[in-house]
């Protein structure tokens, strides 16, 4: 007899095998999830969730996916979050602390109570990262900020109203495209191929026979 | 945490780690793998296939779960939808809101096209969010275009269609730039060059990557992009079948409101199928690395219409998908891993592979390791062979795994599992559907020439097994093209009037021939709960 625990969703009893996460256990209770999961593998931040274990004060927030259901858990989906997105055009940003007073004021009211990062499913720093924002500091917020699956668990528990994923996103967006440094390989490359340096080489190999091919690819020099 | 009976294998792996250190396993030959791949990879189980009996590919074989589908009817032939009443009318429709859709969707919307996504679940929900390993582009000096197109072309076994090949390695560094401009932050040193390194069946390391987050964070970044742009999002919306007219044009499709039950009628001059893989189709039984989502549905939606379907009876089982814990069983451990590195050691300790052959091989050599050869660990849900991946710390230096591959630290250390101690326990997982809808050069399907598909609905561009790093990189390539070629072809068009006659004749077609699966198709989501009654 495999081992099981009493789960409660959205309040209400089920008994279910203990070594379950709490997204396979909403289903072995008969759920067909639609809202609340999407990559089932941690990446996506679809399936934020909030919960209690009964007779405990604490407030905890997880990824229902990547948790395993407990005794006494009370469980909450979180089905969407108003996560509050600015819009912008890139081309027309500068990496500088300007854009994040301009784009997300509303993180200089953060009093520093550091529920955001208690809340984070990934174990992220989510204060320090906003901290970073605040002082323009784009490239450490980007960083600090790059696990980030925008689940909105952070948002949820904010009393300065701050949509720190959003405000990771703007970070991270502009450290790729403004301050990390241009690939000059890479730059190179593109010309070349449209330069057409590669046109007669590709239209060759493409003609090749399959034994021609085979023979190439079974004895090409493969780098150390 | 592992049980006692692994922990006792552990010490056979750290046992022999020293000496594995200072060697490379042998390559096979190429007799070898053939051998190989006939005798233990899925795709050569007979008795998991079954024969095609109507449509464009009648007589062909697929995987019994998806000829199921395509053996089984339309919704809308007994949900009627009222087709004069149209609820949207666009110039290109993206369905599908993965990284070929969006990239589709940007692309058409800065052509100027009047574009929209419809999508099942959000946004982002989609096999590119997880895919953790990398892209792949030939930008660096060692390397080239041609270089690539070698590497891929003989990696799926001769069989990619040489013109969609083309594109993919041509067009490849162009995407990264493109990327990059878009604000991706790729992994490079300090004086800008692209970390890259090799994947399985690679020549070159063209690898890039975003730590073991890329696909996180090419996905991430498009979205934002769609939206400001102020591109239109209809999520938990699918497409359950596609609307044609009687001019022989694809006019747009009737979706499903997955909340409320309700059908919509979208109208529009051209349509991209962007809807992505098959992995919750749980061919074979495999469990799988893929999004709830991933159910063939643009396979069927195409297929209903007309189109072709090209190497449907081939499937990508990743080799190393975790075997253990069972509460993540059958995610995905990037290949990345074993390109920093890590060994596949089998129960005793040994070094039974090189550990970068390509997919197939790798996944083919796993099971013959856990099946044939007997010396595989024993699991809960079966078995799996161990990824020595301490050996990265000792290779890369202390810090490498918590720095170049985050996600997997951190999904192993919620089960309490260092992977920076311990090695872990793999075993194939059902990844990539390497055939789909048949397209030509320029995304269009070939029979009906205002019906475009994208990323891992499209069969042909990988042949018959894909390299790592070469799927994100095709849902870049082929979702702009698409993109472009959608927004261009709808200036063109002249709508006609739109039917569903081909549902009905599908219909005729099945019962000729005597099929009745008593279900209907596309799946739409897997049916995971559990009724007691």
């Amino acid at each position: 007899m495999e081992k099981m625990v009493n789960v409660y969703f959205f309040g209400k009893k089920y008994s279910v095998p203990a070594d379950l996460t709490i997204m396979t256990a909403m289903e072995y209770a008969g759920y067909t999830l639609k809202r609340g999961c999407g990559c089932r593998h941690g990446f996506c931040g679809a399936c934020a969730t909030i919960y209690r274990i009964r007779g405990k004060n604490e407030l905890k927030t997880c990824l229902a996916c990547q948790t395993q259901v407990e005794e006494g858990m009370y469980v909450a989906s979180i089905p969407f979050f108003p996560t509050d997105k600015r819009t912008y055009e890139m081309e027309d940003l500068k990496p500088n602390q300007q854009v994040m007073m301009e784009l997300y004021p509303e993180i200089y009211s953060c009093i520093g109570c550091n529920a955001c990062t208690k809340a984070c499913t990934q174990d992220l720093n989510v204060m320090q990262y906003i901290a970073y924002a605040q002082r323009g500091e784009l490239e450490k917020c980007a960083e600090e900020s790059f696990d980030c699956v925008a689940c909105g668990c952070c948002s949820v528990r904010c009393p300065a109203e701050i949509s720190h994923p959003m405000v990771g996103l703007l970070a991270r967006r502009l450290t790729g495209k403004y301050i990390a440094p241009e690939s000059k390989h890479l730059t190179k490359r593109v010309e070349e191929i449209h330069e057409g340096q590669y046109d007669e080489l590709i239209e060759k190999i493409m003609q090749k026979p399959i034994t021609e091919m085979q023979e190439l690819y079974n004895t090409r020099e493969i780098e150390k | 945490m592992f049980t006692p009976e692994m922990m006792e294998s552990v010490k056979k792996v750290e046992a022999t780690r020293n000496e594995r250190m200072g060697m490379e396993p042998r390559r096979m030959t190429a007799d070898e793998k053939d051998a190989l791949l006939k005798a233990f990879h899925p795709d050569y189980r007979e008795e998991a296939f079954e024969e095609i009996k109507i449509g464009p590919n009648k007589g062909q074989k697929a995987n019994k779960e998806l000829v199921h589908m395509l053996h089984s009817n339309s919704r809308l032939l007994t949900d009627k939808v009222d087709m004069d009443k149209i609820d949207m009318d666009v110039d290109v429709l993206v369905i599908g809101g993965g990284g070929a859709g969006a990239s589709a969707a940007i692309e058409a919307k800065n052509a100027g096209a009047d574009v929209c996504i419809v999508t099942k679940l959000r946004i982002g929900d989609a096999n590119t969010m997880m895919a953790e390993g990398g892209i792949q582009a030939a930008d660096k000096e060692n390397d080239s275009p041609v270089q690539h197109y070698l590497d891929a072309f003989g990696g799926g076994h001769f069989a990619a269609r040489p013109e969609l090949l083309k594109r993919l390695v041509m067009e490849a560094p162009e995407a990264i730039q493109w990327l990059n401009k878009l604000g991706v932050m790729f992994d490079k040193d300090k004086d800008g060059r692209m970390v890259t390194t090799h994947g399985g069946g690679t020549s070159r390391k063209r690898m890039h990557a975003c730590k073991d987050y890329s696909g996180a964070e090419i996905m991430r970044t498009l979205r934002d992009e769609v939206l400001n742009l102020g591109i239109p999002v209809i999520e938990f919306t699918s497409a359950v079948e596609l609307i044609r007219d009687d001019k022989g044009q694809v006019a747009g499709a009737v979706l499903l409101n997955m909340e409320t039950g309700d059908y919509l009628v979208a109208r529009a001059k051209t349509v991209i199928i962007a809807t992505g893989g098959a992995g919750r189709m749980h061919y074979q039984g495999f469990p799988t690395s893929n999004h709830y989502g991933a159910t063939a549905d643009g396979l069927i939606l195409g297929y209903r219409a007309g189109v072709p379907l090209l190497y449907q009876d081939t499937i990508q089982y990743h080799p190393t998908g975790v075997a253990y814990p069972s509460q993540i069983y059958g995610a995905l451990v990037t290949e990345k891993v074993r390109s920093l590195g890590a060994m596949l050691v089998n129960r005793d300790g040994e070094a039974f592979m090189h550990p970068l052959e390509t997919r197939d091989v790798s996944a083919a050599s796993i099971i013959r390791e856990c099946t044939a050869r007997g010396k595989g660990v024993t699991t809960p849900l079966g078995s799996g062979v161990w990824l020595d991946t301490p050996m990265i710390e000792l290779i890369g230096g202390e810090g490498t795994i918590e720095k170049r591959i985050p996600a997997m630290l951190r999904m192993y250390m919620n089960y309490g599992i260092d992977m920076r101690k311990l090695p872990i326990l793999v075993y194939p997982t059902l990844h990539y559907q390497n055939g789909g809808l048949e397209i030509g050069g320029d995304g269009f399907t070939k029979v009906i020439d205002n019906l475009l598909v994208a990323g891992e609905a499209v069969g042909g561009i990988h042949g018959r097994n894909r390299l790592m790093g070469n799927s994100l990189l095709d849902i870049i390539v082929f979702g702009r093209n698409a993109g472009k070629a959608a927004a261009a072809r709808a200036k063109e068009v002249e709508p006609g009037r739109m039917n569903l006659d081909h549902v009905a004749a599908y219909a005729e077609e099945l019962k000729s021939a005597g099929i009745d699966t008593g279900d209907v198709s596309p799946l739409l989501l897997p049916k995971y709960a559990r009724h007691e009654r």
